[in-house]
């Protein structure tokens, strides 16, 4: 019988002798949340070593980008950290105008600022309330997903879409607010603290969560600036670099707010400090509503810089009036002239710093368009932080670094 | 003191001389050329002086220009002084029959995975990378898919049969 067997499997070279256990932890594994590959070596329950395999779903956006003209590129970067889809499409506006030399009105600011902000919040409860699934916790994670159901519907109310949302244009926005978002906005902000402190007191001071989680995919602040780490994975190792504080973008020099920070950088810092940005964007999102509120006349209906060239004309104008209808065309073919220049413009994604580099030669779409994704450059050190670990914490580190697969294969 | 682009480039040129070359201020960043050989004697530079302080790599990336005969890749890095909060770029040109750069792994870990990328893409050979393969594309691929003699697909082909993409 044994003969048979030995003819029949063949083995790789020293596998009967080896001490260790390989383990395919993913590609598709209900605990990767996502589609990566980790091969572990396992001695017993702790983790020798890991190998990261990523690429599953690389959709070669960089490449797809040089073909399109810039405005068909935001649905590109949707697709990309699809958590907090949002920011990454006003990250890509904001890289335009900045190329273009467009200056948007303060009020597209500040609502850019409400979307950004409803996103960041959205990626986080996801992150967190993941966190907890993964430490045996449900119950946190279908409470908060209704507050996210309330962010998507006010998605929705403002651009027509929920998750890749193609909201905003160069310039501004596709149509003003409605009054329905704003009502649901207030809703939001009125109900989610309540939530939030809900939602945190299940977890931080529970037993269980703690131990799971502190002391568990620690990394110190040097081998995070080391590791291109940025965002609340960065700030949980007590590093308070933001780029909303660094280099402001969208006025957020108007706004007053924290940037919390942790000191161990392992999972339970950065459960706590995404809490509680939650709590600073919640602040933001009170000040930007407040400002918005506090336009009168003419200044309360901009919702868009006066680009013609570049932002798409109101349909009625573009079947009434000649000039309407030209731009229409040019802006739709991709005919209006783009300086050529080269800008590097980041935004602070919902898990660290999103970068847009950009060259235009002056053709009609992007010479190079390169993405800095955060989570395909945090994740490298993944082996790292896993490295002498058992194997139930690296799922947990796993979720906690907050990886999106879109955004980590581009 | 704030660290201004030109104190950088004067501290730059002190050190350097004449090696780098074609400094401008594009949108504000801090931009230039070095020789490919002094990639990694720059980076370490601007690392260790304790004025300039570059200690952040936000990214690393290739471009291709094939009508630079000689120079027909660049790789950009974007450097980040994150105590002064300041950004600089430079560009290291090479040809594309030898595109060998030195890496930045030894100085930095998030390079590594950075230049497999480059790697991927553009087939830059970085010299002494400690696992300098393939990462988002299949390992079978014989060819660097974002360099520019790889067209996309003609969106406007007609030759394709519509019932084999469920469209016929």
């Amino acid at each position: 019988m044994s003969e048979i067997a030995h003819n029949h499997i063949k083995l790789p070279e020293g596998s009967i002798e080896k001490q260790t256990t390989t383990l395919n932890l993913g590609p598709t594994h209900p605990a990767t949340h996502g589609v990566m590959q980790n091969i572990l070596e396992l001695d017993g329950e702790r983790i020798v070593s890991a190998e990261q395999t990523i690429g599953y779903i690389h959709r070669a956006f960089e490449k797809l980008a040089e073909r399109r003209p810039l405005y068909q590129i935001t649905t590109i970067t949707d697709r990309m950290n699809y958590c907090s889809s949002p920011i990454n499409n006003m990250g890509w506006h904001i890289t335009c105008e900045k190329l273009l030399k467009v200056k948007t009105p303060k009020r597209v600011d500040y609502l850019r600022i409400i979307i950004m902000e409803l996103a960041r919040i959205s990626d986080h409860l996801i992150c967190n309330s993941i966190v907890g699934v993964d430490s045996g916790a449900y119950t946190g994670f279908l409470y908060v997903m209704q507050y996210r159901e309330l962010i998507y519907e006010i998605y929705e109310e403002i651009c027509g879409s929920r998750l890749t949302t193609n909201i905003g244009r160069i310039g501004g926005f596709e149509r003003n607010f409605t009054n329905a978002a704003f009502t649901k906005l207030e809703k939001f902000m009125d109900e989610y603290p309540k939530v939030l402190t809900e939602f945190e007191s299940l977890f931080k001071r529970n037993r269980i969560f703690m131990e799971r989680t502190q002391g568990t995919g620690a990394i110190s602040a040097e081998r995070a600036l080391n590791y291109g780490f940025t965002g609340p994975n960065l700030r949980a190792a007590g590093v308070d670099y933001d780029v909303r504080i660094h280099t402001p973008y969208s006025s957020y020099e108007d706004f007053d707010f924290t940037v919390p920070v942790g000191s161990t950088g392992d999972n339970y810092d950065r459960f706590l400090v995404r809490n509680e940005e939650m709590r600073q964007s919640l602040r933001i999102l009170e000040q930007a509503y407040r400002k918005v509120q506090a336009f009168t006349g003419a200044e309360a209906e901009v919702y868009h810089a006066d680009v013609p060239e570049y932002y798409l004309p109101e349909k009625k104008d573009v079947y009434t009036k000649m000039e309407a209808l030209i731009w229409h065309f040019k802006i739709i073919m991709g005919e209006t002239a783009i300086p050529v220049g080269e800008v590097y413009q980041s935004v602070e994604g919902g898990n660290g710093e999103l970068g847009f580099y950009l060259i235009s030669d002056g053709g009609r779409t992007p010479y190079r368009l390169h993405f800095r994704r955060p989570c395909f450059i945090y994740y490298q050190a993944y082996s790292e932080l896993t490295k002498g670990a058992m194997l139930s914490d690296a799922i947990m580190t796993m979720s906690s670094l907050n990886l999106i697969a879109g955004e980590l294969d581009s | 003191m704030v660290l201004t682009n030109e104190t950088i480039e004067q501290r730059l040129k002190a050190k350097f001389g004449d090696l780098l070359t074609n400094f401008e201020t594009p949108y504000g960043m801090l931009t230039f050329e070095a020789p490919k050989d002094y990639n990694l004697k720059l980076l370490q530079f601007l690392y260790d002086d304790t004025e300039l302080r570059f200690q952040f790599l936000t990214t690393l990336c290739a471009v291709h220009y094939p009508d630079q005969p000689g120079r027909e890749l660049a790789i950009v890095y974007h450097l980040h002084n994150l105590q002064d909060n300041v950004r600089i770029r430079f560009k290291v040109f090479t040809d594309i029959n030898t595109p060998d750069i030195f890496t930045a792994t030894n100085l930095y870990s998030t390079a590594n995975w950075m230049e497999r990328e480059t790697y991927d893409f553009y087939g830059v050979n970085f010299v002494g990378h400690p696992n300098l393969k393939r990462i988002l594309n299949v390992d079978e691929m014989d060819y660097f898919p974002m360099r520019k003699e790889f067209p996309l697909e003609d969106g406007t082909r007609i030759d394709k049969d519509d019932a084999m993409f469920g469209r016929g």
